[in-house]
Formats: structure tokens, C-alpha cells, sequence
């Protein structure tokens, strides 16, 4: 049972990944029609968002330091960072420390920016294009990304941790009546769950409640209509690729001290994130949460020992597996719409 | 009435396709007339470093490179000349290799098997290398060497630490300066005992490719002999970042010790993610829960961070050994001092066995007064050198494989600088790691013959 519940809370912060990025390609698809293979891409650079910052906040100047000699046996050359001369050396850390939950703030205007370039500069030139013309289109875009991110940032992964208030673990399974330290959760990863259940709520609430979202929603079921009527639909389309695109981005910004990032961990989310779209139902907003979940949580359970021990390298193939029986029990997806891609 | 098929054209095809299949394998027919792949000219010489510039080696794959650049501009009379002055040989004088001035390509792996092949393929047969060297990964150096042995190219491995490649899988053209894991595991066992006691439960994460393989398994032979018992050993793909999956089952295994069996980036995130499961403030049978990482290095410590404090582990060589342990250690300092000044920070055990290589493949031509694979082969096997950092060592004939010294290391409690993270818990002398060419564990392969190429 312990190990059931540890599994279920393990592919929760992989599935929030999932859920958030395959959000934001059903967001891009439902609105503008198009497949955006770029989209993991924009998960990787909000991540470098967060990298950014923590090198800005982190940038110093150097002082020789005479009492100490460093590996050579010269006076040792010490670098000071400039919020410590500025708040202090324990406010300064501070601020470095919280250089993750800052770099929310940070990415939000970039990835706007870079979803509103994207899009305008590129990606409505394939609106009227086939299908396969915007995933090869996006899938370039998506290279030419990460080539760029590399030459600056480097082939590494660059280690970003969390504030050292979120850098422990929670005993979870003493709040269930289990004995200590049988199920042990990190801090972090449960921050992530959450920052994830919220923002995929505000983009429900958004699309839902508000006058913008009524129209987006009125236009991703009719667009010509909504067009007919005088508004501008195409202008509130491309905001949508804006907010897409931060979504992935605060994704990724918030996944940095799960996983370091690196100029190919786009890729790496961007196919499970189709399949977690397909499954989920193309053009489908609550079958892709509901997919991302659901796979992130299999992915989970197929590492258990026991099942991998029957099953030798099944954790690398379930979800692909699951997406196979959904497709050929329900070729729509989980909660897919007639007629979406059946043209 | 017959009817020919000639025609003008077709002659014509039919001699470009049958012209260019013969000139397709050129690195023979280059060599041909000098009887070895890839002879130089009377002015310079080749070699080519295959690294991993991406992958989850990168970090060693990039310091490697750095230290083939140092060993090349002091082979060509550069620099302050560095471990040329420490070396026990005394024949390279800083004007190349027998007065040939020496040039470098480079190559990056991937730390993937095909892409090194390829990298090196392309060195060998449109560069003209006449030595591969590079590393990081045994699977990587088991596939490259085994395509320099088919060349007739030297190998001379970089970072490699599975028994396999001078085991089942050594080469008559390969060489290995690195140490393994069977003596990773001999040096570590002893020290283990005495610092967790010899009843203990270990559970291994290993990672899904031959130096993990073997390095399991030398772990588990040499702690099981100890006392320890091995709960499980789960293999972990080369290429995963994110391990709480296979960390989240520990804790509730029956196990009191995690052997991560993983290197470079991988060992930095599986450390993370168990750390951050609360493994290293756990207890577990009646005792602290314990992590072990057998293979060490800064790289990986500085990339640990504070995740590695107190972890024990072994290193090839370390760039603090000289200093604390004597001139046995000589060419350490003369190593550091050259690779500091160059490049700001101390060397890594990676750059430091790759610089030691290009300097004993050097040696080894001018010893041998030739180029030729075979006299280059036949100048290193049973050789006894010192001087390069790791005291007194042999180049066994059998296998081709360095014997010396093994450091035992751990995360350094209170580290006084950025480059001070790990400390020397003891040195383990070369008999103590030495075992015979046909243990069981390097069973099942044949150095072969010497392939001269052409």
C-alpha cells in the first residue's frame, strides 16, 4: 500500500509537467489549428528563464582575498555578489536563494514575448499550410531553439535548486498512520503539484469566466462566426499562443531544481506531451490534464521493481503502450471532439 | 541476331561507380606504401581526441579536451612543459614526436557508441590520425577501440572504467592508463568495513551499460565478501535525468546502504534526487542509512554541491595527492600548476589520464623510433614508468592495462575553496588492486594481434 500511494505522489510532478505542456499544445492547437512541435521548446527556455536570473542575481566582482592562498598558492581571488553589497550578505543570499519562485516573474513578459514573436513571425506564415508542413515548420524552429540555447548556456546541465526552505522532504506516510520514513516526499516536488493545480485552474477560470476567454472559446468552435460579428479573432488567437507559451514557460521555470536544465530537455517532454495530447482527446483542454496525469502516474508505477522484474524496460514503453489501447479502444482520445484532425 | 547492351553512357557509369569503390577505403591505400595505416609526412603528425561534448559526461568530456590541448603544446616544446619534466623518460624533448610537429582534430561522441564510431572513423580516414585517444565512457571505448584495432590505429583510452575494456573486450591496438572497477572495489571494500561495519544491507542503482554492469558487480563482490548483503540491483538507463522512481523504493527495500553505480551526470542527479527523498538523514535497521559512490571525481562533486559531503568513493588520481602524500605522487604539482595556470581551475582525474596518455603514446613512438602501431604496441606492453602523478606504475603486457596506486576518497565536511570538495581518505598500493589476466571478471576476450592497418 505504501509503495501504491509513494508511486501515485511520484508521477504527480511528472504528470504536472505533462499536464502543463500538453495544455499549452491544446491551447495552440484548439485556437490556431496548428501542431506546435516548438512547444517543448518553450518548457526548456522558461527553465533557462530561471537559470538567468539566478546567474543576474548571482553576477559579482571580485576581490583578492590575501589571508587565503587558492590552489596555485596565490592570494585567493573571491567573488562577492553585488546583492550583497547592496541588502547585505544574508538578505543578498536570500534574494539568490529565491532566485526560482523570482524567475515566475521574470519569465512571464519573456515568454509572452517569445510566444507573440513565434507566432507573428513564423508560425501564422503555416496557418493555411497542411498539417505536416507546421510540424516539420516547428520542429526546425524547435532545433534551431536549442542550438541556440547550447552555444550560449553550453551542453551541461546547469544545477538550480530550490530555496533551501523547500530543500527537505516531507514524512507523508506518518500523516497516514505509516511508520517513519515510509513515504517520503520532497518539498519541492509537492510545490510543484500545486503551482501546477493552480495554473491550470486559472487557465480554465480564464477561458471560462471572462469576456476574452468567452470569445476564445466561441472561436475555436466557430471561427468564421465569431469573425462575422465584427471581432477580431485572430488578435485574441495569437494572445492565446502568448499565454501558451507561458505556461510552458513557468513549467519549466518551476521544474529547474527537479531536474537541471539542459538545452534538450524540451525534446525529452515534447513526445511524451503529443502522446499525452493524443490520448487525451486532440483539441481536448481537460483530456490533456486528465492524460498527463494519468500517464505521468503509469510512468510512475511501472518503475516499481516488482512490475519492471516481470517486465524488463516497461517503464520506457507503458506510455506508449497505453496510448496504442486508447487509440485503437477510443480513436478520439479520452475526451476528444468529432471531427477535430478528421478532416 | 545478337544486340549489345554497350552503350557509351553506360561505360562511362559503369567506370565512375567501379573508380570510386576503389578509392573508398583511402586510409589504406594512403598508408600502403609505409606498411601502417595513416604514416605521417616528415613535418607533423595527427592525432584525434573523441570526446563527449554533450551527454552526461560532458562536464569530463570538456576537461579532457583541455588536457589534450596542454599535452600537445608541451609535447610541441610550449607552456612550462608541465609532467615532460617529472616523466621517469627522459627521450621527449619538446620538439613533437621524432621531430614531427604534433596536430590535433577533435571529435564528439555524444557518449553514444555510433556517434564515437563515426567521430572516430572520420579522424582516422579523412584527418589521418594515427592515434585515437578519448573517453568517458566505456561503452564509448569498447566500440572506438574495437574500430581502431580493425583500422590498425592505437588507441589509447581516456576515461573507461569497466573491467570489459581490458577484459572480455580488450584490444591488441588498445590501451587503458585509467584504473577500473574491480580495483575500484578492491580499494573500496576495506574502507567501507571500517566505516559502516560489515553488516550491512546495499541496494544498487546501476546504470544500464557495460561500466555499470561491471562495476556492480565488482561491488557486490568485494562488499559480500566483507559481510555486506545485496538487497537488489536495478538498472537505470544512460540517458534518464530524473531517478525518484527507482530512489523512492530504497527506503522501504530492507536496505541501510544506496551504491549509486552511475557517473558524471548521472551520478549528480540520482545523488540529488536521493538526497532529496531524505535518504542520507534516514535510518534504516537500527542505523544511519549510508550512500556509496564508487566511482568519484570533482567534476561530479562540484556539480553535487552539498549532496556530497561525507560520501566515500574512488579516484584514479587526485590533484591534491602530491601535497598531502609526497613526492611518491611527482608530476601532480607540475600538472596542476600547468593546467591551473592555463585554464583557472585544477585538473580532473579525466584530464589528467588523458594527458598522461598523449605523453605515453609519445614516449612509446620515440622509444619505439617509429609510428607503426605494432613497435608503438610492443614499446608499452610491460612498461614501468613513474613521474606522471601516480607514483610507480606498469603497463601490464597481458591486458594492456595500468597498475598503480587507487585513492580512496570522500566528500570533504568543510571544503576551503570551490576546488577543495573532496578529501583523501587513504591510498590502496597497487598489489593490493592487482589481480591476474585471467580473473573470472576479465575472462572471456583475447588481446589478438597487433593490426599495423596496411
Amino acid at each position: 500500500m505504501d509503495a501504491i500511494i509513494l508511486q501515485t505522489l511520484n508521477g504527480l510532478d511528472k504528470g504536472s509537467a505533462y499536464a502543463l505542456i500538453a495544455l499549452g499544445l491544446t491551447l495552440i492547437f484548439g485556437t490556431l489549428g496548428v501542431v506546435n512541435f516548438a512547444h517543448g521548446a518553450l518548457f526548456m527556455i522558461g527553465s533557462f528563464c530561471a537559470v538567468t536570473l539566478s546567474r543576474i542575481l548571482s553576477y559579482s566582482y571580485e576581490i583578492v582575498d590575501d589571508t587565503r592562498t587558492d590552489f596555485l598558492g596565490n592570494p585567493m581571488k573571491v567573488d562577492i555578489p553585488y546583492v550583497h553589497s547592496w541588502f547585505g550578505e544574508s538578505a543578498g543570499q536570500t534574494i539568490i536563494d529565491w532566485s526560482v519562485p523570482l524567475a515566475i516573474l521574470f519569465a512571464i513578459p519573456i515568454m509572452l514575448f517569445v510566444g507573440y514573436v513565434m507566432e507573428r513571425g513564423l508560425i501564422k506564415h503555416f496557418y493555411k499550410r497542411p498539417h505536416a508542413d507546421q510540424i516539420l515548420v516547428t520542429f526546425g524552429l524547435a532545433i534551431v531553439l536549442q542550438e541556440v540555447v547550447k552555444q550560449i548556456y553550453g551542453a551541461n546541465p546547469i544545477p538550480t535548486p530550490a530555496p533551501p526552505a523547500f530543500t527537505g522532504s516531507l514524512d507523508f506516510g506518518v500523516w497516514l498512520g505509516f511508520d517513519p520514513n515510509t513515504i517520503i516526499y520532497p518539498y519541492w516536488r509537492l510545490v510543484y503539484f500545486f503551482f501546477s493545480a493552480i495554473v491550470i485552474a486559472a487557465v480554465f477560470a480564464f477561458l471560462q469566466f471572462t469576456t476574452f476567454g468567452m470569445v476564445v472559446r466561441a472561436g475555436m468552435a466557430d471561427r468564421e462566426t465569431v469573425g462575422l460579428l465584427g471581432i477580431d479573432i485572430d488578435k485574441r488567437f495569437t494572445m492565446m499562443f502568448g499565454i501558451a507559451a507561458a505556461v510552458a514557460g513557468l513549467a519549466g521555470v518551476m521544474y529547474t531544481p527537479i531536474n537541471s536544465p539542459n538545452y534538450h530537455m524540451g525534446m525529452d517532454f515534447l513526445v511524451l506531451s503529443f502522446v499525452v495530447v493524443v490520448v487525451g482527446g486532440m483539441g481536448s483542454l481537460p483530456g490533456a490534464v486528465l492524460a498527463g496525469f494519468l500517464l505521468g502516474i503509469l510512468q510512475s508505477f511501472a518503475s516499481m521493481n516488482w512490475i519492471k522484474d516481470i517486465l524488463p524496460g516497461i517503464d520506457q514503453i507503458i506510455i506508449y503502450l497505453v496510448a496504442i489501447a486508447i487509440l485503437l479502444t477510443r480513436p478520439r482520445g479520452l475526451m476528444g471532439r468529432k471531427g477535430v484532425m478528421e478532416d | 541476331m545478337s544486340k549489345s547492351n554497350f552503350t557509351r553512357r553506360g561505360v562511362l557509369k559503369t567506370g565512375a561507380v567501379a573508380g570510386a569503390g576503389l578509392a573508398l577505403p583511402t586510409y589504406l591505400s594512403a598508408a600502403a606504401h609505409t606498411g601502417f595505416t595513416n604514416a605521417p609526412g616528415d613535418s607533423e603528425v595527427v592525432l584525434g581526441f573523441n570526446v563527449p561534448q554533450s551527454g552526461p559526461y560532458a562536464d569530463e568530456g570538456a576537461d579532457e579536451l583541455r588536457a589534450f590541448e596542454l599535452a600537445v603544446e608541451h609535447l610541441n616544446g610550449g607552456g612550462d612543459g608541465g609532467m615532460l619534466n617529472t616523466f621517469s623518460s627522459n627521450v621527449l624533448d619538446g620538439t613533437g614526436i621524432l621531430g614531427r610537429e604534433v596536430k590535433y582534430v577533435t571529435g564528439d561522441t555524444q557518449t553514444k557508441s555510433d556517434a564515437a564510431r563515426a567521430s572516430a572513423r572520420s579522424m582516422i580516414e579523412k584527418d589521418g590520425a594515427i592515434m585515437i585517444s578519448g573517453g568517458s565512457s566505456s561503452g564509448v571505448a569498447v566500440a572506438v577501440q574495437g574500430l581502431c584495432q580493425e583500422a590498425g590505429v592505437i588507441f589509447m583510452a581516456g576515461l573507461t572504467h569497466s573491467n570489459d575494456t581490458t577484459g572480455k573486450d580488450k584490444k591488441a591496438n588498445g590501451f587503458r592508463h585509467f584504473f577500473n572497477a574491480y580495483m575500484s572495489a578492491a580499494a573500496l571494500a576495506p574502507v567501507l568495513q571500517s566505516l559502516y561495519g560489515a553488516d550491512r544491507n546495499a541496494y544498487h542503482l546501476t546504470a544500464d551499460y557495460t561500466w555499470g554492469w561491471t562495476q556492480q558487480e565488482s561491488i557486490a563482490a568485494a562488499t559480500e565478501a566483507i559481510g555486506w548483503n545485496t538487497v537488489n540491483n536495478v538498472l537505470t538507463p544512460l540517458a534518464e535525468t530524473d531517478f525518484s522512481a527507482y530512489i523512492a523504493p530504497v527506503l522501504n527495500s530492507g536496505a541501510d546502504v544506496l551504491v549509486l553505480n552511475h557517473y558524471g551526470g548521472n551520478m549528480v542527479n540520482s545523488l540529488t534526487n536521493a538526497v532529496q527523498f531524505g535518504l542520507r538523514d534516514a535510518m534504516a535497521n537500527g542505523k544511519q542509512f549510508e550512500i556509496v559512490v564508487p566511482l568519484y571525481s570533482e567534476l561530479m562533486a562540484r556539480g553535487a554541491g552539498a549532496n556530497i559531503v561525507g560520501i566515500p568513493g574512488s579516484q584514479n588520481w587526485d590533484w591534491k595527492i602530491e601535497n598531502q602524500l609526497g613526492s611518491r605522487y611527482a608530476g601532480t604539482n607540475a600538472f596542476v600548476q600547468s593546467f591551473g595556470t592555463k585554464y583557472g581551475f585544477p585538473p580532473s582525474q579525466a584530464a589528467q589520464t588523458c594527458y598522461a596518455q598523449t605523453l605515453l603514446y609519445a614516449d612509446a613512438v620515440t622509444r619505439a623510433g617509429s609510428f607503426n602501431p605494432c613497435a608503438v604496441a610492443e614499446a608499452l606492453e610491460g612498461y614501468e614508468f613513474d613521474g606522471l602523478g601516480n607514483g610507480p606504475t606498469l603497463y601490464r603486457a597481458g591486458d594492456h592495462q595500468c597498475f598503480k596506486d587507487v585513492v580512496v576518497v570522500r566528500g570533504k565536511e568543510n571544503p576551503e575553496n570551490e576546488f577543495d570538495l573532496v578529501e583523501i581518505v587513504e591510498v590502496t598500493p597497487a598489489e593490493q588492486v592487482t589481480y591476474d589476466v585471467d580473473h573470472p571478471m576479465f575472462a572471456g576476450g583475447a588481446l589478438g594481434e597487433c593490426n599495423p592497418g596496411a
